[in-house]
């Protein structure tokens, strides 16, 4: 009977209790807190209901629809509006087919996309943009199910996915083989994904070499990297971007010849500056990393870059995905900066459109719509990441 | 450059008057030693005395300001090519495993004979799983490091040096960081080992093992070579008054 007892399995206590009980002791526990909880819902109640009411009732919303094609695509011309879609098209093809042979993370990545793509087909977009959109949504799928289980496909994927840079790039601008499109004309969300990409996806390398370098024990390298690093995050993003537009052309010889263009100078001026501050994160997590690894590694036979590559990176940037992904976000924002020197992208194109007489006087309605806009795009960043790391179980060991 | 006299033919690791300092502490103050080829050679002294020093010059994880150090026929130097020869040839195990804690047991096995010997996949894990089996535990090939118990832990990352097909093995305090009932799973491993005829140079405090394993001992105190001999009469006999101490230290638990 007493061995019964003591090895009867006891639950823990739960810790769950109804919703009242829960007021109670967390808002309406002494007197003075009650009253703090009363103003605080009153104060709650007076805010969101102005809010509210200014959404759906005071608010000049018309000026969404009315200018939507530029808000994504700037004054792109719009009989090639059809060459965006292509690369859109394409982009999904390959995520549903990256999905399919992946699976997992990636799956839910393609599967947001989809879901972004049904909100905005709900958005009042004319109806041959519907039209574009809902091509997409089914896409995706499509392609998910046509890549399921081609594991031979892979490399062809990574090669896609690395030709898509030239791609969209040619498709936007045609080269000739189609009519150019200047990159004077591309603007909105268009231009401000493009920024975003080009920084993220060349920044990173760039800040991974830079963080090595660093570190390194050749003091020519170690000292190159230090001043770069140091000097570009003395400087703010504005003051680059303003020297890339300004100061560039008074320095190079012939400006007939080294006329580049202003977009390139802008993604040249935010990868570079982005580059510093990825560095500095990756080498937090290179620091992280015991002595250890190295040794064990180098008492392989592994010779210093294989041990980087198969050791000491896959460890430190998986430990760092967190503060890489927050400089992704950060660099994402830092895009509409471009707007100052008199890109249009989409902050710019708010800010113009806002200079229209039409359009006077509805700041807090299109930069409503613009501070969404880049919400959804930060917000699903981080939502990836966080699933990234949970499927890589940072934090754990 | 001294020429090194009296070297037997068989020798395989020569040490020749080894100075090391750390900035100014003097680590090894001139070590002289022979190795053996097939010399089972423990090693062992008072905490802070450079025997693990010693093993890591072998395999040159640390470098020596003078002396020098020949690794079967090849000098350590500077040379980063050589360096990298002497480390296919030299297998370490060290006191923290240093298993790499993303790639599973077979992958930590299976990496360096693919991208350094250039050995083809499968060839290399079927490889990997026969040294998993001859240290018992080829079930958990799959597992990461972090699901593994250290003992295992401890043998995947003996197997993991055995896959570059090393002529040496050298073994810095391999059970030191194992919980008591996982010592005897690994030294049985290096019974095995050195039973199949491998040169081994072990830094242990395990007294049991040295003297039934070791063809030598040699007991290092800050920095040289104080006693060198053979187990019965290291243990039995000792001539320095140093080895007496340590050896009544040791046998007091």
């Amino acid at each position: 009977m007493e061995e019964r007892e003591l090895n009867q399995a006891i639950k823990p206590p739960t810790g769950s209790k109804g919703i009242p009980q829960w007021l109670k002791e967390n808002l309406f526990n002494t007197w003075y807190n009650t009253i703090l909880t009363c103003l605080a819902f009153l104060f709650l109640y007076f805010v969101l209901k102005g809010i509210l009411i200014w959404i759906f009732t005071g608010a000049k919303w018309s000026v969404i629809p009315a200018n939507l094609r530029l808000f994504m695509v700037g004054i792109y011309p719009s009989q090639e509006t059809w060459r965006v879609w292509i690369v859109i098209y394409s982009l999904s093809a390959l995520a549903g087919l990256s999905a399919g042979i992946w699976g997992g993370l990636i799956f839910r990545f393609a599967l947001s996309i989809g879901g972004v793509g049904v909100i905005l087909a709900l958005l009042p977009f004319n109806l041959w943009t519907r039209v574009w959109i809902l091509g997409m949504v089914v896409l995706l799928p499509g392609f998910f199910f046509l890549g399921r289980d081609r594991q031979g496909w892979r490399p062809w994927i990574v090669g896609g996915w690395l030709l898509s840079f030239p791609w969209t790039i040619g498709v936007l601008h045609g080269f000739g083989i189609l009519p150019i499109v200047r990159t004077t004309s591309w603007g909105g969300l268009l231009l401000t994904l493009i920024l975003a990409a080009v920084g993220i996806v060349v920044s990173f390398p760039l800040g991974v070499l830079l963080a090595i370098g660093r570190r390194s024990t050749l003091p020519v390298l170690k000292w190159v990297s230090t001043a770069y690093i140091e000097t570009v995050r003395g400087v703010p993003l504005v003051a680059i971007l303003y020297m890339a537009q300004n100061m560039l052309p008074i320095f190079l010889p012939d400006s007939a010849i080294f006329e580049i263009d202003k977009i390139l100078r802008a993604m040249v001026g935010i990868t570079f500056f982005s580059a510093a501050y990825m560095a500095e994160n990756v080498r937090g997590g290179l620091q992280a990393i015991p002595k250890g690894q190295h040794e064990a590694a180098r008492a392989l036979g592994l010779s210093y870059s294989l041990t980087m590559l198969f050791i000491i990176l896959p460890q430190a940037l998986r430990s760092v995905i967190p503060a890489i992904v927050g400089q992704f976000i950060a660099l994402f924002k830092d895009t509409s900066l471009v707007a100052i020197i008199g890109l249009l992208d989409l902050l710019g194109i708010a800010k113009s459109v806002l200079g229209n007489t039409e359009w006077l006087g509805l700041q807090a309605e299109v930069y409503l719509f613009v501070a969404v806009i880049y919400f959804v795009f930060s917000y699903s960043m981080s939502y990836v990441s966080r699933r990234i790391e949970t499927a890589l179980g940072v934090g754990k060991i | 450059m001294v020429a090194i006299e009296n070297v037997p033919e068989d020798a395989i690791i020569i040490c020749d008057d080894v100075h090391k300092w750390f900035d100014d502490f003097h680590v090894l103050k001139g070590v002289t030693a022979t190795f053996k080829r097939g010399e089972k050679v423990v090693i062992c002294g008072p905490s802070g005395s450079g025997k693990s020093t010693l093993i890591r010059t072998i395999n040159r994880l640390e470098t020596y300001q003078r002396g020098r150090i020949i690794v079967d026929g090849i000098e350590l130097s500077d040379d980063l090519r050589n360096i990298e020869l002497i480390r296919q040839e030299v297998g370490m195990v060290f006191q923290q495993f240093n298993l790499f804690p993303h790639l599973s047991a077979l992958q930590n096995i299976t990496l360096s004979p693919i991208w350094v010997r250039k050995m083809a996949r499968s060839e290399a894990e079927s490889m990997a799983l026969g040294l998993l089996e001859r240290v018992g535990i080829e079930e958990h090939a799959h597992k990461f490091p972090a699901q593994l118990s250290g003992g295992q832990q401890q043998r995947v990352a003996i197997a993991r040096a055995l896959a570059m097909e090393p002529k040496i093995m050298l073994f810095d305090e391999p059970t030191s960081a194992l919980d008591p009932e996982m010592i005897s799973e690994v030294l049985d491993v290096m019974r095995e080992l050195a039973q199949s005829g491998m040169t081994m140079l072990v830094v242990t405090h395990e007294m049991g093992f040295a003297r039934e394993v070791a063809d030598r001992i040699l007991f290092i105190d800050e920095g040289t070579i104080v006693e060198e001999a053979a187990p019965e009469v290291f243990f039995d006999n000792p001539q320095n008054e140093r080895t007496q101490l340590f050896i009544s230290q040791m046998l007091q638990h």
